[in-house]
């Protein structure tokens, strides 16, 4: 395995008939972790569902490209096959399948059929998985999310990181309603992730989880685009004296695109 | 009088039937009632299908006599997967019309559990049977279905457990259809006296296509005080059948009943599952699953009715419907004066998975009690994209995700089911049809 690379490109994206992202150019490689930071309805979490082809978002312009392939032209399972993976803020509740059953269909979707993963190599994998994260036994034969707590859903999102292993990972929010135990450990399950094949967004608009996590890269959305980049030195600026400073120097009144993320 | 019941048989024949089956006098005496009050009965009214032009009354041949089965290597090989010899011995099995293979373990015998077929047990224990046959639960008047039932009923078990026996396996009942020519009017009556317990599962499968059959089937469950039966039930008739189900339980104080039904028929169906909550403190829950395709229509009528003070009834139906089929739930919770404190919940709920198939859910409450609590929640709709987006966001493709969620909404009565191979029967029948 090598290290791949997601390129985004002068991204244009709206919903429902209203420009959401106006613009935004962004590369992530392997190795690589980086950090979107902004306000809320800055356009951070429609970057993320953009890049993995959330039905309701549609891209006007722009490109997005993995290993110089284009993704806008793969349907939304293509996108995970290629090595993308979205940790999602609000993930689906999906009643009457097991939490075991889906990952084993996750994993199987990428593999030859007649070579699926074998029963006990997956119920090792996965216990392995979730003793790290911290996860009760019983999760593995619950229905995929429903009635999950807000920090058992962010858990399981990082247990299928673990065991899907992609490429590139965009986590958003994933520190959103975690108290302190809970974001230790799903900052210890990125962080195993950590290595020169896999590549990281991680979009949050707390500077908390990047003291667990040390990004490479720290980006700052305002307005549908990426208005400053830097390295983790930047994060610790947001954390001690907010975004006004950014606005000021970039003259910006305004910071949303008029529709919540 | 005009005759409005063209049926495929005369009185004459229905005595000498009854006859050569050695039946008691009063089963007799039933059927010849029945017989007679056929036309002046209404037929039942599913609410919004209409049911008049469908044929419950011409059939071929009321009876296919067929072998009954010598052992366990002879059964067809679509039944052998739900038949666990070592796990589960308590077995009947009915051969279109005929008692084809019998067995009950010595332990139950010895604790006077009876589970036989129906005729068998009009015999031996005449006495018992009377006393529940469509007495308390489906009564022969109710309407014309159930009129012809009584008159024409030419199969099915009956199952007693008596006071304070608690069976701990399954009880399980196989009804095979392997004639083209057969005609089901099956009565299945399980009676559970104070303070026992069974689980009870049964098959209708077919292993033929049917020849423009006619199924009327009635079930009977009666739950004396503090009882407790679990039903299963997986239907799989072919679709040739136009069938008729109505499986009816009645709770005493404190007794509960659990329905888990997979109606999987391939012909046109009207299902009426109702269950009266009598007794103060009784529990009724009911879930069905269902799925309609090709050119199917179905209704599939589900009703608690509280008497009780402090019953508590749970209706779950939940089905998919494709092609060009239709398919209704009408759900009702009624609360009669008196049962106060009485708790009424229902969630009924369609997946349309392609432009013609239609489907419908009507939720009814009829509450005549202030003190209670009743609730329910209905929909009809198409699989939801943003759960397909959330499992293809795992490299799962459409196809995958959309059976993944379809069949995970099946799930609730295939995980009830108590005997391992029809749990696992009815798992394949749903995944063959919804492909």
């Amino acid at each position: 395995m090598s290290a791949s690379t997601l390129t985004i490109k002068d991204l244009h994206v709206s919903i429902e008939g209203k420009e959401i992202l106006k613009g935004v150019n962004l590369e992530v490689k392997g190795g690589e972790i980086h950090a979107i930071m902004g306000p809320n309805g800055t356009g951070k979490s429609t970057l993320s569902a953009a890049i993995m082809g959330h039905p309701k978002y549609e891209v006007t312009s722009g490109s997005i490209s993995f290993d110089g392939e284009d993704v806008l032209d793969m349907e939304v399972d293509e996108r995970a096959r290629v090595g993308l993976f979205l940790a999602m803020q609000y993930p689906s509740e999906i009643s009457g399948v097991t939490n075991a059953e889906f990952l084993r269909s996750a994993i199987n979707a990428r593999r030859e059929e007649g070579d699926e993963i074998s029963l006990m190599k997956f119920i090792r994998q996965m216990d392995k998985q979730m003793e790290f994260l911290e996860m009760s036994e019983d999760m593995s034969q619950r229905y995929l999310n429903e009635g999950f707590s807000g920090g058992e859903k962010k858990r399981n999102e990082i247990l299928q990181l673990m065991m899907i292993q992609p490429k590139i990972a965009i986590l958003d929010e994933i520190d959103s309603g975690l108290d302190i135990d809970a974001l230790k450990v799903v900052s210890k399950g990125i962080n195993e992730m950590r290595g020169e094949d896999f590549g990281c967004l991680i979009i949050t608009h707390y500077q908390r989880l990047l003291n667990y996590i040390t990004p490479d890269f720290v980006h700052v959305m305002m307005q549908g685009r990426v208005v400053k980049s830097g390295g983790p030195e930047l994060a610790a600026r947001l954390e001690s004296e907010g975004y006004d400073w950014i606005k000021q120097e970039l003259g910006i009144e305004d910071e949303t695109v008029g529709q919540e993320a | 009088m005009t005759t409005v019941t063209k049926l495929s048989v005369e009185k004459e024949y229905i005595n000498t039937y009854s006859q050569q089956n050695n039946e008691p006098a009063w089963l007799t005496e039933k059927r010849n009632q029945a017989f007679d009050g056929l036309d002046a009965i209404p037929m039942p009214k599913p609410d919004k299908t209409k049911i008049d032009k469908w044929n419950f009354t011409n059939f071929s041949s009321h009876v296919v006599k067929s072998e009954a089965y010598a052992s366990f290597e002879e059964l067809p090989e679509a039944v052998k997967p739900l038949i666990n010899l070592e796990e589960n011995n308590n077995l009947y099995i009915q051969r279109n019309n005929t008692p084809a293979f019998f067995s009950l373990s010595e332990e139950l015998k010895a604790q006077g559990v009876i589970f036989t077929d129906l005729f068998t047990a009009a015999r031996e224990h005449s006495d018992l049977v009377e006393k529940y046959f469509m007495k308390s639960g489906v009564k022969a008047d109710e309407h014309r279905l159930a009129a012809l039932h009584a008159a024409l009923v030419n199969g099915g078990a009956f199952l007693y457990v008596p006071k304070n026996v608690e069976v701990k396996q399954p009880i399980q009942a196989i009804f095979i259809q392997d004639n083209p020519d057969t005609t089901l009017f099956n009565h299945v009556l399980i009676v559970a006296e104070d303070n026992s317990h069974v689980t009870y599962v049964e098959n209708y499968i077919s292993t033929v296509e049917s020849n423009q059959g006619v199924a009327n089937i009635i079930t009977e469950v009666i739950a004396n005080a503090n009882a407790h039966v679990a039903f299963g039930a997986v239907d799989t008739l072919s679709a040739g059948f136009t069938t008729y189900v109505n499986r009816r339980g009645v709770a005493g104080r404190d007794a509960r009943i659990e329905w888990a039904l997979g109606l999987m028929n391939d012909g046109h169906t009207i299902s009426d599952n109702t269950t009266y909550l009598m007794g103060d403190g009784s529990f009724g829950d009911t879930k069905s699953v269902v799925v309609g395709r090709g050119e199917q229509k179905q209704n599939f009528t589900t009703q608690i009715i509280h008497h009780g003070l402090r019953s508590e009834g749970y209706i779950l139906k939940h089905g998919v419907v494709k092609d060009n089929s239709t398919i209704i739930f009408n759900g009702i919770g009624k609360i009669e004066h008196g049962a106060s404190k009485a708790n009424a919940e229902q969630e009924s709920r369609v997946l349309i998975l392609s432009e013609k198939a239609r489907g419908d859910a009507n939720p009814i409450l009829l509450i005549d009690e202030d003190d209670v609590t009743a609730g329910h929640a209905a929909s009809v709709g198409r699989v939801d994209p943003l759960q397909l987006y959330y499992l293809m966001s795992r490299g799962i493709t459409k196809q995958d995700a959309e059976r993944l969620v379809i069949t995970g909404f099946l799930a609730p009565v295939v995980n009830q089911l108590p005997v391992e191979g029809v749990k696992k029967q009815l798992a394949e029948v749903i995944e063959r049809k919804v492909r």
